[in-house]
C-alpha cells in the first residue's frame, strides 16, 4: 500500500502565547515546536498498516517553514520511510496549505490512503483534510476513532455529538482524519531518532506545483490576548450557605439559571 | 445589507438551535436571510426557520440524505448555493458543519473561516473573530479577494433570539444529483445519554480527578439533571476512566462556550482552560484557594465538592419548585 500522512508542527500546549509587535502574529522566540497531537494518531495508523501489509511504504508530508523538517524527522524516527517538505509561508491559511499538500500529492502515483489529524492544536480550523479531499477528488471521512480494514474497503467509526457514532464505508483511495481512540501512538526510540537525522527530506517548492499567495483566502490579523478576567466573587460560609448564595447569584445577578 | 444563506442543521428531523442563532443574527442585521434545510422529508422544519427570522426557506430532500455524509450534503448545499447565489454562507461549528463547510468551500472557491466566536456584518461583509492557540489569543479574520464569504460559528457564541411563533413558511424545493457517491453510511450508533452534548449544552457541570471514582460522578449528574446540563470532565478524570473521552473538555477534548460552566474539583490547567474559557459565567468549586481555576472564575467557592455539589442540587430544586 502507498500510505501518506500529513502532519502540522504547532507550539507545545504548555506554551505561553505572546503577541508580536504589530499584532500580526505571535512572538515565536523560545517556542518549543511539536507535532500536533492528533497527527500522532495518523502517523501511528500508517505504521500499523505498513506492518500488516508487506511491501507498503509510508510517506510523511508537512507544509510550512523550514522548522517543520524537525517534525518530519520525528515521524521518520517513529518509522515512516520517506518525507516531503512543502515550503509554505508562516502565516498561510488552510486553503493555501491544502493546495500545497494536494499539489505535492498529485506528483505521487498510486496513492491508497492519506491520513491527517482531525484538527491542528494551533488554529483548530479542521479544514485541510476536507479541502485536500475536494482538490484531489478523493472521498474523506473525518474524526475517525476506529477503522476495520477489509481489502480495499474501510469501515470507519466517526465520532459525532451526543456520544453517537456514524459507521461510514469508503474504498481506497480515501482520506481519513484521525481522532483519539484510533490507536496508541508509539514513541520513537533513541537509535531511530539518530537514524532519522540522516534520512533525506525531499523539498517541494510552491512554484513547482502552481501554488501562490493568490490561493490564500483569509488572513488572521490584530492578534490580541483574551481580555483579563475581573476578579471573581468569593462566596463564603459553610456548604449550605455557599450553595444558597451561589444559586441566588446565578439566578438574580448573572441570570443564567 | 447582504444576501445571506444559513445552512440549517437537522438530525433525526429536529433542527439544531445553533442554526437559529445564525438566522437571528443575520436577520437582526437587516440582511436578506435565506435558510436551507437538507435531509429526507424535512419541509415541516421550515416554519421554525421563518420564526427565527428567515425571509425564505429552501429544502433539499432525498431519501439518500436521511443520514449525513459530507459528500452527499456537499452536493445538496452546492446545488442550493447555485440556485440562491448568496454573498455570505453561515453554518454552525458542529461535527456536521465542521466536516461539510470545507468540502463546499473548495467546490465553490469560497473563503472560509471556521470556529468563529464573534460575528458581525458591516457594509455587506462579514466581520469575524475567532480564538487561536486554544483560546490563548483572539484574532480578527480578513478576507482576501472578493469571493463568497463563509463561516462556521461556535454554538452558543451568539445566543438565541425569541421566535415569532405566528410565522409560517413555504419551503421551496431544490434538487441535486446524488449519483456515484463514494461514501456510504452503514449505521448510526446512537449514544445512550439522555443529557445534552457538552458542546451544545447551555450549562456544563464538569468534574476532575478529585471525584476519585466513576460512581462519584453521580453527584455531578444529579446537579446536571436538575439544571438540564451536560456533564464534562478534565483529562485527568478521563484518563482515570471516570468518563468517556467524548466528555473531555480542553485542548485535546471538546471546546465549549456554555452560558454557565461549573468546574468541580478541577485545578484549571492551561489545557483545560483552553476548552472552556469562553464560557459566559464560570463557577469554580475547589478546596485549594490557590487553584488556577479561580483566576478565571466569576464565582469562587472554596470548599469540598462532596458537600457543596449536593447542597447546590438541593438549592436548584428549591428554585425550580
Ligand atoms: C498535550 C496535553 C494536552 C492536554 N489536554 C487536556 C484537555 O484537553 N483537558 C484537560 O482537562 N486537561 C488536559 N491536559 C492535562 C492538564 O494539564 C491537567 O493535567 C488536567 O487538566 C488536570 O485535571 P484535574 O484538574 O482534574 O486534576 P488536578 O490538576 O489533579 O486537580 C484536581 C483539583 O481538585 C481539587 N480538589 C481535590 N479534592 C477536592 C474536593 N474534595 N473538593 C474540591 N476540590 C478538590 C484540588 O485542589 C485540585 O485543584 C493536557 C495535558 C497535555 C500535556
Amino acid at each position: 500500500m502507498n500510505l501518506y500522512v500529513c502532519i502540522k508542527q504547532v507550539p507545545d500546549t504548555e506554551t505561553k502565547i505572546k503577541v508580536n509587535g504589530d499584532a500580526s502574529g505571535i512572538d515565536t522566540t523560545g517556542i518549543k515546536w511539536i507535532m500536533s497531537s492528533y497527527d500522532e494518531f495518523a502517523v501511528e495508523e500508517t505504521l500499523r498498516l505498513k506492518e500488516k501489509n508487506a511491501g507498503s511504504t509510508v510517506t510523511v508530508i508537512s507544509a510550512g517553514p523550514e522548522r517543520v523538517i524537525d517534525s518530519l524527522r520525528t515521524a521518520l524516527a517513529m518509522g515512516a520511510d520517506n518525507a516531503i517538505h512543502v515550503e509554505l509561508p508562516e502565516n498561510a491559511d488552510s486553503n493555501m496549505a491544502a493546495k500545497a499538500i494536494a499539489g505535492a500529492l498529485k506528483k505521487e502515483t498510486g496513492v491508497d490512503l492519506i491520513f491527517f489529524g482531525k484538527e491542528a492544536l494551533d488554529d483548530g480550523a479542521a479544514q485541510v483534510p476536507q479541502l485536500v479531499s475536494a482538490y484531489l477528488n478523493i472521498p474523506s471521512v473525518t474524526v475517525v476513532c476506529g477503522i476495520e480494514y477489509n481489502g480495499n474497503t474501510l469501515k470507519c467509526k466517526r465520532e459525532i455529538e451526543g456520544g453517537s457514532f456514524e459507521m461510514v464505508e469508503v474504498s481506497t483511495p480515501a482520506i481519513i482524519s484521525a481522532h483519539k481512540g484510533l490507536n496508541e501512538p508509539r514513541y520513537a526510540t533513541l537509535p531511530n531518532i539518530m537514524k532519522a537525522k540522516k534520512k533525506e527530506v525531499k523539498a517541494v517548492k510552491l512554484a513547482d506545483i502552481g501554488v501562490s499567495s493568490s490561493d490564500q483566502k483569509i488572513k488572521f490579523k490584530n492578534y490580541q490576548l483574551p481580555p483579563p478576567k475581573q476578579a471573581g466573587k468569593k462566596i463564603e460560609g459553610d456548604a449550605a450557605a455557599q450553595a444558597k448564595a451561589l444559586v441566588a447569584a446565578l439566578h438574580n445577578e448573572a441570570k443564567v439559571i | 445589507m447582504a444576501k445571506v444563506l444559513i445552512f440549517v442543521e437537522q438530525r433525526d428531523g429536529k433542527n439544531k438551535k445553533s442554526s437559529f442563532e445564525l438566522i437571528g443574527a443575520s436577520s437582526a442585521a437587516g440582511n436578506e436571510t435565506h435558510a436551507v434545510i437538507i435531509g429526507d422529508a424535512v419541509s415541516s422544519l421550515a416554519a421554525e426557520c421563518a420564526q427565527y427570522g428567515a425571509n425564505k426557506v429552501y429544502v433539499v430532500q432525498d431519501a439518500i440524505l436521511k443520514n449525513y455524509t459530507g459528500e452527499s450534503y456537499a452536493r445538496a448545499l452546492v446545488a442550493a448555493i447555485k440556485t440562491i447565489s448568496p454573498e455570505i454562507i453561515l453554518g454552525s461549528h458542529t461535527p456536521m458543519g465542521k466536516d461539510l463547510f470545507p468540502l463546499v468551500a473548495a467546490q465553490i472557491d469560497g473563503a472560509l473561516a471556521t470556529d468563529c466566536t464573534s460575528l458581525q456584518f458591516a457594509g455587506g461583509k462579514l466581520q469575524l473573530k475567532r480564538p487561536v492557540y486554544s483560546g490563548k489569543a483572539i484574532v480578527e479574520v480578513e478576507f482576501c479577494g472578493s469571493g463568497i464569504q463563509m463561516a462556521t460559528v461556535r454554538p452558543n457564541a451568539i445566543g438565541l433570539g425569541k421566535p415569532d411563533t405566528s410565522k409560517a413558511a413555504d419551503a421551496t424545493s431544490i434538487t441535486a444529483d446524488f449519483s456515484g457517491l463514494k461514501t456510504k453510511i452503514l449505521e448510526v450508533v446512537k449514544g445512550n445519554s439522555a443529557r445534552p452534548d457538552v458542546t451544545e449544552a447551555g450549562i456544563v457541570v464538569s468534574g476532575g480527578r478529585s471525584l476519585k471514582t466513576a460512581e462519584n460522578f453521580k453527584i455531578l449528574e444529579d446537579l446536571a439533571d436538575t439544571l438540564g446540563a451536560a456533564v464534562g470532565a478534565s483529562r485527568a478524570a478521563v484518563d482515570a476512566g471516570y468518563r468517556p473521552h467524548r466528555d473531555q473538555v480542553g485542548q485535546t477534548g471538546k471546546v465549549v462556550s456554555p452560558s454557565l460552566y461549573i468546574a468541580c474539583g478541577i485545578s484549571g490547567a492551561i489545557q483545560h482552560l483552553a476548552g472552556m474559557r469562553t464560557s459566559k459565567v464560570i463557577v469554580a468549586i475547589n478546596t485549594d484557594p490557590q487553584a488556577p481555576i479561580f483566576q478565571i472564575a466569576d464565582y469562587a467557592i472554596i470548599g469540598d465538592l462532596f458537600q457543596v455539589v449536593p447542597a447546590l442540587t438541593n438549592e436548584v430544586k428549591h428554585l425550580k419548585e
